[in-house]
């Protein structure tokens, strides 16, 4: 099952053009690495994807499902607790309960700060409670930007296994890394570089 | 995992950005005095500049009262949503499976009433101190309450349409002030007509309709210029 | 239609009959209305400044409905000449409006004494010219300049449902303040001596607009397109 298509997609950034001709499908159980120098537009072509940018942006993006989208900014409020930004999230994208939203941040190391204001947590810590929605949203296509940065080594760890169980639970991932293949012979890559023309 | 993803009845998503904008606002009670401040000081300057002859300032004070409540409105509004660029949230309201328009009326709801709605209930006070007659005092506060509707509404066209532009705060009051006029009018028409024995209530009822066809057309506007805002 | 090379050739088309038209008109126009016109009987002569003053002000306002029609195609169709026509409007309109302001002063010394008073039509004026400038430095303070057009085209369409809502207010509100000496009466009045000029003039000013929005529009058009094929060989055949 395709959880989304693009199609002849071409990106245009200030008169420039970052790539053309793509063509990807992205079926579940799938992980997708763009990959490419800094400034070939691996961003550009998530916010594509993911829907946050249109303009500029041509040919065809098809997506039937529900999806998750991480930007490199993590969408939370410095004056609000954890829980309050996750219960109230932008992207309105998750129903859990409290006990499950605090269930999930213990998960993530973060039992006793449900209840702070996040500006008080450290750049980590509030960079685990976004990725926290990966628990919590029921998504089946998650688009990551930069995932891995600003996560240590047991971050790093925890998040190479949930996207391996969220593929095999049928779900699909689209993230972009400046680090080589995590996955191997799981995952794809589509190099930028290819498409520029 | 399933197809069928379960959503949010459109009245909950709208209250969930509500109540994430009504925590933030109360959590940081400086932004809500800022602009009660700004109008305190300014209350105060008027007497300086113009003599504190009481009968001079209570013919003046309806359309004082309401050039700065119309600039203390554009001043929070410039910022409203600053904070949601910046920290990522607009790209997220953007992918939400929900419309725009719904979605950001509840942050607009929510910064109207720690706002607005707060400055139209002080606004007597500052109108018993420039000598507003007390029969003009009510009218002033429901004069207040559907302007600073009409003025949170556009100041939020204005906020979405400069939000991506480095030193947007100038430029929005270019695009807002003239669009303000009307709502400047009515009101402060209304507060003079109430003063001086006529009645307000024609006044206050342009206003209503102002307010009505804003809520009505202005979320569509919003939602356009953030995209543009996201895609600059 | 609506590709570049096509409307370069078509305006350029329209151009050449526009251009001495426009002359045409404006001479005829400006001969009748100073020359020809009765002085009236109240104002003398100093009241012929009407004659540049009202379709400067007439065309002015149509010129905003103008710019958020285009704003309005470029956002349903995503038309790029809309974007182009849009940005060339906005500095003509302002510019008369920025006429009607200034000849509306000249024309209030002689008539009210003063250069300038709080009149409705001015004031409404004056506001219509921070709507034009407004759009003008939205459309500078962007760096993408198709999120420009499509920001512009925003707001000018949230001005044109506002445009007549000012009017009529800044209407009530001055007669509410109005002392009624000064009250002036309006063009309703004129006599037809007077009227048919002051129309050839506003038809006149109307082929100016025509004629100083296209010009605008194959400048850019030039600029934007100055590395293509289809214009170099365009240049090379005139």
């Amino acid at each position: 099952m395709a959880l989304l298509t693009a199609n002849n997609v071409a990106i245009e950034r200030g008169g420039r053009r970052l790539l053309s001709g793509l063509r990807l499908s992205v079926e579940s159980g799938d992980i997708w690495q763009l990959v490419g120098a800094n400034g070939v537009g691996k961003t550009s072509l998530l916010r594509a994807l993911a829907g946050v940018a249109k303009l500029g942006v041509s040919g065809q993006i098809k997506r039937d499902q529900p999806r998750l989208y991480l930007g490199d900014a993590h969408a939370l409020k410095k004056n609000l607790s954890a829980l309050d930004n996750l219960r109230c999230h932008p992207a309105c994208d998750i129903h859990a309960s409290d006990e499950a939203i605090f269930s999930a941040l213990a998960s993530l190391h973060l039992a006793g700060y449900e209840e702070r204001p996040v500006g008080s947590l450290s750049a980590g810590q509030q960079r685990r409670v976004a990725l926290t929605r990966l628990l919590l949203s029921q998504a089946p296509l998650w688009l990551l930007d930069e995932p891995f940065t600003a996560l240590d080594v047991s971050g790093c760890d925890w998040l190479d296994a949930q996207i391996r169980s969220h593929v095999s639970a049928g779900g699909a991932v689209v993230y972009t890394s400046h680090q080589s293949s995590r996955f191997g012979a799981l995952q794809q890559d589509i190099d930028l570089v290819h498409h520029v023309c | 995992m399933s197809a069928d993803i379960p959503l949010l009845s459109i009245r909950e998503a709208f209250s969930r950005q509500f109540m994430r904008h009504f925590k933030a606002l109360m959590g940081s009670p400086t932004d809500m005095a800022n602009p009660l401040l700004f109008f305190f000081m300014v209350v105060t300057l008027f007497p300086m500049g113009l003599g504190p002859n009481p009968e001079r300032l209570s013919v003046m004070a309806p359309g004082l009262l309401w050039v700065v409540a119309l600039l203390s409105s554009l001043m929070v509004s410039s910022k409203l949503f600053g904070s949601d660029f910046e920290d990522g949230s607009l790209e997220q309201l953007a992918v939400a499976p929900y419309p725009l328009a719904i979605l950001v009326m509840g942050e607009v709801s929510a910064h109207w009433l720690g706002t607005g709605l707060l400055l139209a209930v002080v606004s007597p006070l500052f109108g018993v101190m420039l000598g507003l007659p007390a029969h003009g005092l009510d009218v002033l506060f429901y004069s207040l309450v559907l302007g600073t509707v009409c003025l949170t509404l556009i100041g939020a066209i204005g906020s979405a349409l400069t939000v991506s532009i480095r030193r947007g705060g100038l430029l929005m009051s270019l695009l807002v002030i003239p669009l303000n006029v009307p709502v400047l009018i009515f009101g402060n028409t209304a507060v003079s007509e109430a003063v001086s024995g006529g009645n307000p209530s024609t006044w206050l009822a342009l206003l209503g309709g102002f307010a009505m066809g804003s809520l009505a057309l202005v979320p569509i506007a919003i939602s356009a210029a953030l995209r543009v805002s996201l895609d600059n | 239609m609506g590709s570049p090379p096509w409307f370069f050739r078509f305006s350029g088309a329209v151009v050449r009959w526009l251009l001495p038209l426009t002359i045409g008109l404006l001479l005829l126009g400006a001969a009748w209305g100073l020359l020809v016109a009765p002085p009236d009987f109240r104002q003398g002569n100093s009241y012929r400044i009407i004659y540049v003053h009202v379709p400067a002000a007439v065309v002015a306002l149509a010129g905003y409905y103008v710019m958020a029609f285009a704003g309005a195609v470029s956002l349903i169709w995503r038309i790029k000449m809309a974007d182009v026509t849009m940005r060339a409007v906005a500095p003509v309109g302002a510019v008369l409006t920025a006429v009607a302001l200034v000849t509306g002063a000249i024309w209030g010394k002689p008539t009210w004494g003063t250069w300038w008073v709080w009149d409705a039509r001015i004031t409404s004026m004056l506001i219509l010219l921070f709507l034009y400038l407004g759009v003008i430095a939205l459309f500078e303070a962007y760096e993408n300049k198709t999120a420009a057009a499509r920001a512009c085209a925003v707001l000018s369409l949230v001005g044109t449902v506002n445009i007549p809502i000012i009017y009529k207010s800044v209407d009530w509100w001055y007669a509410l303040h109005q002392p009624a000496s000064i009250k002036f009466t309006g063009e309703s009045a004129i006599d037809s001596s007077m009227l048919h000029p002051l129309l050839l003039m506003i038809g006149a000013f109307y082929c100016l607009f025509a004629l100083t929005v296209l010009l605008n529009m194959r400048a850019e058009l030039v600029w934007n397109h100055r590395e293509a094929s289809w214009l170099k060989q365009m240049v090379r055949n005139v």
